[in-house]
């Protein structure tokens, strides 16, 4: 996993709620067996229409908002399907931390296994977000994972954000949750002979 | 102080903890399927690492496979490609399949419980947010994400952050026509589609201890729908009655033992919740979703809300939403034609939904507007189903019963709900696009889906006689 360092970027807002994984990445898209290339069909059924044109109204067809890498999106950001595929969409379309008032719990596992920022944050600080969004397409914010804040350029408001101790050390090194299982397969072992369930069953 | 029941199987499978972050969290069952797989296979691969657990592995796939000829080559290039995917892996790293054809294949979440892998006390996930199903036997079971199948695969353990839990408790007696999918609608729509994140939920209280095992499992089924990680329901005689005697539960002395610790998984009385919500089962009647989140619930013969009574933050979902489904604020949807039904998923696809299904149908005719895909939720339903007959009432009143899979509940094989089409649907979500690109689903229980199916239009299902 790539470490991550502070990002400073314009925004994608979309002001959105209850934002599922089926819209992030629809199904039929769900075939590849590999991870890449799932950014050319983030938000696809919004993003084009059935002729495969770009709907000019949706916010990544526009190219103020489409270089972004900082999605910023409405409450309960990620919910339904529990499939990765959605964080690697994401990623893979170019963002490094989407930015909502609550996240999926899922989605959000799947997108810290992934690099990618879920920062959290109050109703209000979100709101204000999307209110100065409107009048100004080139706002940036400053993501410190570091320090744990979020910062709205030019508008003097900070938050602070919270985030697991253990993960936050994953997400600045680039450690995977994997390396740290293996390097504890004894004390795994040692569970298997006191487990309850493995007793009644062969 | 006493623990709760999902404190009691959760204290029993911390393998070791870290300081300030998760647990590390044994895994009893891995459950996989060809979709959330193919890249954890592939990361196995690259690191040169092995299943570490194989027996306490199991594959199936369901979600790419189509209901029709399943004897045949899957005709689609990339779903066939995915189900061949899952096959060489499994014989690669030693897991068993229950591939295409077999008699144990089906939805992942309906074949572990009718094969007895599903049992109390379990830790179980699957790549797949339905896992929550299993939770109806006591156990902790919950969907997870590519790169933690992957974890699992390797080490057979998660690192878990513990969730807070909540108590929700259902009480009294259900009306007529009343389902344990009505239940589980209902609730939704009362705390929202968002309602339950970061939650355990556990389901009790005189309504859900009279329910049967198919019908606690659609409730646990769809715990993931307002945003709790899972939902269980302790075990019972109801539970132990169901378990016996299946392929893969204890047998003998060793049944006894297992009996004796599942008679200990029980929330003690002086157990503290985060969270409790009580609901009276009077409340409860015949729902019926409107709009793209499950939290969009209404009684069937209820109306819409209007945008004044939704909250301002939510307002913008709203009005999407009822474009999408077009649909007006305040309406009523009795009477609206619809000309899908989708009657499966691994909510609705059990014996006894196909049941109530057959039992309602019987000796009536399918409205002439209606295409109707009925999908048993595996190969061992669909053979329970034949035995008992219900494949031939359902021809008589012109359905037809095809092959198991999870079908148009997400639409990745053939079977899609056409675009601006009203499908009503006893799965469990709808998304926009959910069961095809524009397609327009409307969530309901088996019968209502049945009633809706022979009057070609929504109805209310207490209108009809119901013995
Ligand atoms: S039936 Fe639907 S919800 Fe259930 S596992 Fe299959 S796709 Fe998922």
């Amino acid at each position: 996993m790539e470490k991550f360092t502070t990002i400073t970027s314009t925004i994608a807002p979309l002001p959105i709620e209850d934002v599922d994984t089926d819209q992030i990445i629809p199904a039929r898209f769900l075939k590849a067996t590999t991870k890449e290339g799932f950014g050319q069909n983030l938000f696809r059924d919004w993003r084009y229409d059935e002729n495969n044109n770009p709907k000019k109204d949706f916010v990544l067809n526009d190219p103020e908002f489409s270089k972004a890498k900082i999605l910023v999106a409405g409450k309960n950001f990620g919910c339904g399907s529990s499939r990765e595929h959605a964080a690697w969409a994401i990623t893979d379309y170019g963002f490094k931390v989407v930015v909502s008032s609550f996240f999926a719990d899922i989605f959000k596992n799947n997108a810290l296994n992934n690099g990618l920022l879920p920062v959290q944050v109050s109703q209000e600080f979100l709101n204000f977000i999307f209110e100065k969004v409107k009048a100004d397409k080139k706002l940036q914010l400053t993501v410190n994972l570091e320090a744990q804040t979020i910062e709205i350029a030019g508008h003097n408001k900070k938050e602070h954000f919270d985030i697991n101790e253990y993960k936050k050390t994953c997400l600045l090194n680039g450690y995977d949750d994997i390396d740290y299982l293996l390097s504890i397969k004894d004390k795994i072992e040692q569970y298997e002979k006191t487990s309850k369930y493995l007793s009644f069953v062969d | 102080m006493g623990k709760t029941l999902f404190e009691k199987v959760w204290d029993a499978h911390v393998v070791t903890e870290i300081n300030q972050g998760p647990a590390v969290l044994y895994i009893d069952k891995h459950l996989i399927h060809e979709v959330t797989s193919p890249q954890a296979f592939a990361g196995l691969e690259k690191r040169g690492i092995k299943v570490f657990r194989t027996a306490r592995t199991l594959a199936t796939p369901d979600h790419n496979v189509p209901t029709k000829n399943q004897h045949l080559p899957i005709q689609e290039a990339l779903s066939r490609n995915q189900v061949e995917k899952l096959t060489e892996n499994c014989k690669k790293f030693g897991v068993t399949l229950y591939g295409l054809g077999h008699p144990y294949q089906g939805i992942v979440h309906v074949i572990g419980p009718e094969l007895g892998v599903t049992l109390p006390g379990m830790t179980i996930v699957c790549g797949d947010s339905h896992t929550s199903t299993h939770g109806a036997f006591g156990s902790i079971a919950f969907g997870i994400g590519t790169s933690e199948v992957e974890q699992v695969l390797a080490t057979q353990c998660l690192l878990q952050t513990k969730p807070k839990t909540m108590k929700i408790e259902v009480n009294g007696k259900l009306g007529k026509g009343v389902t344990s999918k009505d239940i589980i609608l209902y609730i939704i729509s009362k705390i929202s589609a968002a309602g339950g994140t970061g939650y355990f939920v556990e389901y009790t209280g005189s309504a859900i201890k009279s329910l049967s095992m198919e019908a606690r499992m659609t409730i646990c089924n769809m715990s993931i729908e307002m945003g709790a990680r899972g939902g269980m329901i302790a075990p019972d005689e109801t539970t132990f009655e169901y378990i016996k005697g299946r392929e893969f539960a204890p047998k003998g002395e060793k049944w006894e033992q297992a009996v004796d610790y599942w008679k200990t998984l029980y929330s003690d009385p002086d157990a503290t919740f985060d969270k409790v919500l009580t609901f009276d089962a009077a409340d409860i009647e015949p729902m019926i979703t409107y709009g793209t989140n499950p939290g969009m619930g209404i009684k069937i013969n209820g109306r819409i809300p209007t945008l004044s009574e939704i909250e301002e933050s939510n307002k913008a979902t709203f009005i999407k939403s009822l474009e999408y489904m077009g649909l007006q604020e305040g309406t009523n949807l009795i009477g609206k034609q619809v000309n899908y039904v989708f009657i499966g998923s691994c909510t609705n696809s059990r014996i006894e939904d196909l049941r109530m299904v057959a039992n309602f149908v019987k000796g009536k005719k399918k409205a002439p507007n209606i295409n109707a895909y009925i999908i048993p939720g595996s190969r061992q339903v669909e053979k329970q189903a034949k035995a008992e007959g219900i494949d031939k009432i359902l021809e008589e009143a012109g359905f037809e019963l095809r092959e198991p899979g999870c079908s148009a509940c997400l639409g990745m094989n053939e079977d899609k709900i056409p675009k601006g089409e009203y499908c009503v649907s006893t799965s469990n979500r709808n998304f926009e696009g959910r069961q095809g690109p524009g397609a327009r689903t409307m969530l309901a229980s088996p019968l209502t889906a049945a009633a809706v199916a022979i009057a070609g239009k929504i109805v209310d299902v207490r209108e009809f006689n119901l013995n």
